[in-house]
């Protein structure tokens, strides 16, 4: 196996709700190589989301070890989180979790807020990740003037636009239609074989995990099976 | 700078919520800086005697009760005093209370002994002032406002003082020229006074006769003022007439509170209208970023820091306030002319709108603090799933 860019250890993730005690994830261990597109699957609260979080360093461990991208992120704080994540993950959401008042561009444009480029620079990079998931001509456009699978793809392109090398999915494709999943999905696939990108994605759909190199299945808080497709 | 598009975009989400929480604010700010300049203009006074070395003499206990015009000759023995002049309330207007002159009978030599300098008068008009009994010497912006000219009889109303000779509260004077300052600063406090002869007053008034509302004296070193006066009060100490006597400027201020303390009105207004603001806007706040919790929430996700959300919250309330600031600010400012004309002898000045860009900042952050806080301290997960 090459180079991991995830690796999860003994990873538990316990929820206090009142006086109950929750174990979503008890004991968890996986590796994920660079490059690789894997798709997590799996019931209603088997705990898919709550790993995704934890890899894409939105939440943390209650104990065990997550590494990703080299980073041991149950040693970070929020604030570390916070950057590392600006550096080195992309997010796509379900409902695309786009700001409604700020056009396609200026949506794809906020992650490089965050770093020192130039205003022309940000907007040129913008412009190039509207471009690579297809959807330049809709760059002045406000996401409710977009079909739900351009607004996906401009989630994408935020995602991508400040070069992470991780892109987490949390069902990219839950809200649309079979057509415009599919494309999606293919635009997921070139992500990561023509560019590199080491992608992971949670959904209940087969069709769509078929996309991914290689598909796990979680219940109850475990991972049931790992495989590997060609 | 390069979070401006995305507070803008923010800010006029709701574009009519926007509008009319901003409208609101911009009528508070419009009536703050309304007040505020009254405020400032009462307690900035620019009119009536002013200078480091004039003193005011007045009753004890209210400069409302007269002083006997004897008094005149011991406070003029007093070591150190230069001039002495007195003079009583007229309370005067024409036609109509809302066409107010600021009549003030002098005594000619004396009066303009003190204020040495200060007025110009042609000496042609003032020598047919002083061979008029009836004679008045009014300034000349008073003198265009009703068309008034050399030779005219301008009969005033007075609020106190009724002739000798018939019961009348009317008293008419002749035209005999023109008075202004020299200094333009004072030129629309002055803009409407009227100067007459003491001795036709005195000896035309019903009652009062021999009593004067006050004196004003010019002191030769304004180093020396507040021992003159501690010197001038002792003269009259355990008397009939006790005086107070404080320098011009105090006088003046003195006698605008004769009004009621205009400040403590103007500021009990003021924190009614900011105290409501406040919750209105502050209730807006907290509205615009609780409907925006996943949005906040997806910030936090792409690597937006703690900080920065709480900044980006914070500044969206500053430009909301400090937009809806200017525009009141601005619309009070215009207003500025037609309070004058509503308090005439009152100087206004724009210096007291300055107040309102701190108020505008303070009004941000009370209001935009809890939003900002509680936008900061969002858990993301429960956000995007929307367990806020």
């Amino acid at each position: 196996m090459s180079e991991a860019i995830v690796q999860l250890r003994n990873v538990t993730k316990r929820y206090i709700r009142g006086k109950q005690s929750v174990d979503v994830l008890e004991g968890l261990n996986l590796d994920i190589a660079k490059g690789e597109f894997v798709a997590l699957m799996g019931p209603s609260g088997s705990g898919k989301t709550t790993l995704l979080n934890l890899i894409g360093g939105l939440d943390s461990a209650t104990s065990g070890e997550i590494t990703v991208a080299g980073q041991r992120l149950d040693q970070l704080g929020q604030g570390g989180l916070a950057r590392w994540r600006a550096n080195h993950v992309g997010f796509v959401f379900q409902f695309y979790n786009l700001m409604p008042m700020l056009s396609a561009l200026r949506n794809v444009e906020l992650p490089l807020l965050l770093t020192r480029l130039s205003a022309s620079q940000r907007k040129t990079n913008a412009m190039a990740a509207l471009t690579l998931v297809g959807i330049a001509d809709r760059a002045k456009h406000k996401p409710n003037e977009l079909s739900g699978g351009q607004a996906q793809r401009v989630a994408i392109a935020r995602a991508l636009v400040a070069d992470p090398i991780l892109l987490v999915c949390d069902e990219p494709t839950g809200d649309l239609d079979r057509k415009s999943a599919d494309d999606v999905l293919h635009l997921l696939q070139v992500l990561n074989r023509e560019h590199g990108k080491s992608i992971i994605v949670v959904t209940h759909d087969p069709k769509a995990a078929e996309f991914a190199s290689r598909q796990l299945h979680m219940d109850k808080g475990a991972l049931l099976e790992a495989g590997t497709l060609a | 700078m390069k979070y401006f598009p995305l507070i803008w975009s923010t800010l006029w989400r709701k574009k009519t919520r926007t509008i009319f929480t901003l409208l609101s604010v911009a009528v508070a700010f419009l009536l703050f800086g309304m007040l505020e300049t009254v405020d400032y203009a009462f307690r900035h006074p620019s009119g009536g005697v002013t200078g480091a070395d004039k003193l005011v003499t007045t009753n004890k206990y209210s400069i409302t009760l007269s002083l006997p015009f004897s008094d005149a000759q011991q406070i003029r023995s007093v070591p150190g005093v230069a001039e002495v002049t007195w003079i009583s309330w007229f309370g005067g207007y024409y036609q109509e209370s809302k066409n107010f002159i600021f009549a003030l009978p002098i005594d000619t030599d004396s009066y303009f002994n003190l204020h040495k300098g200060e007025f110009v008068v042609s000496d042609e008009q003032m020598q047919a002032f002083r061979n008029t009994r009836t004679g008045a010497l009014l300034n000349e912006a008073l003198m265009k406002k009703y068309g008034w000219k050399v030779g005219d009889k301008v009969p005033l109303h007075s609020t106190i003082w009724t002739q000798k000779s018939d019961g009348s509260l009317d008293w008419t004077f002749d035209v005999v020229g023109s008075v202004s300052v020299k200094d333009p600063t004072q030129a629309s406090a002055q803009s409407s006074t009227l100067l007459f002869h003491y001795e036709f007053f005195d000896e035309g008034r019903s009652f009062g006769k021999g009593t004067v509302g006050w004196f004003e004296e010019r002191v030769e070193d304004p180093l020396q003022a507040a021992a003159i006066s501690n010197r001038i009060d002792a003269l009259f100490a355990n008397s009939p007439n006790e005086t107070k006597t404080q320098p011009a400027n105090d006088f003046t201020m003195a006698f605008m509170k004769q009004f009621g303390d205009i400040g403590f009105v103007l500021r009990a207004i003021l924190g009614a209208v900011f105290f409501t603001l406040l919750f209105l806007t502050g209730n807006t706040m907290m509205q615009s970023v609780r409907e925006r919790i996943p949005e906040l929430a997806v910030l936090k996700t792409l690597g937006f820091g703690d900080g920065k959300v709480l900044g980006l919250v914070l500044a969206e309330s500053l430009l909301l306030c400090l937009m809806a600031a200017l525009v009141g600010l601005a619309l009070s400012y215009a207003t500025l002319p037609i309070i004058k004309q509503g308090l005439r002898g009152v100087e206004l000045s724009p210096t007291a709108l300055l107040p309102g860009i701190g108020a505008a900042v303070l009004l941000a952050l009370i209001v935009g603090l809890p939003p900002a806080l509680r936008a900061m301290r969002l858990n993301i997960v429960d956000a995007l799933a929307e367990k806020h």
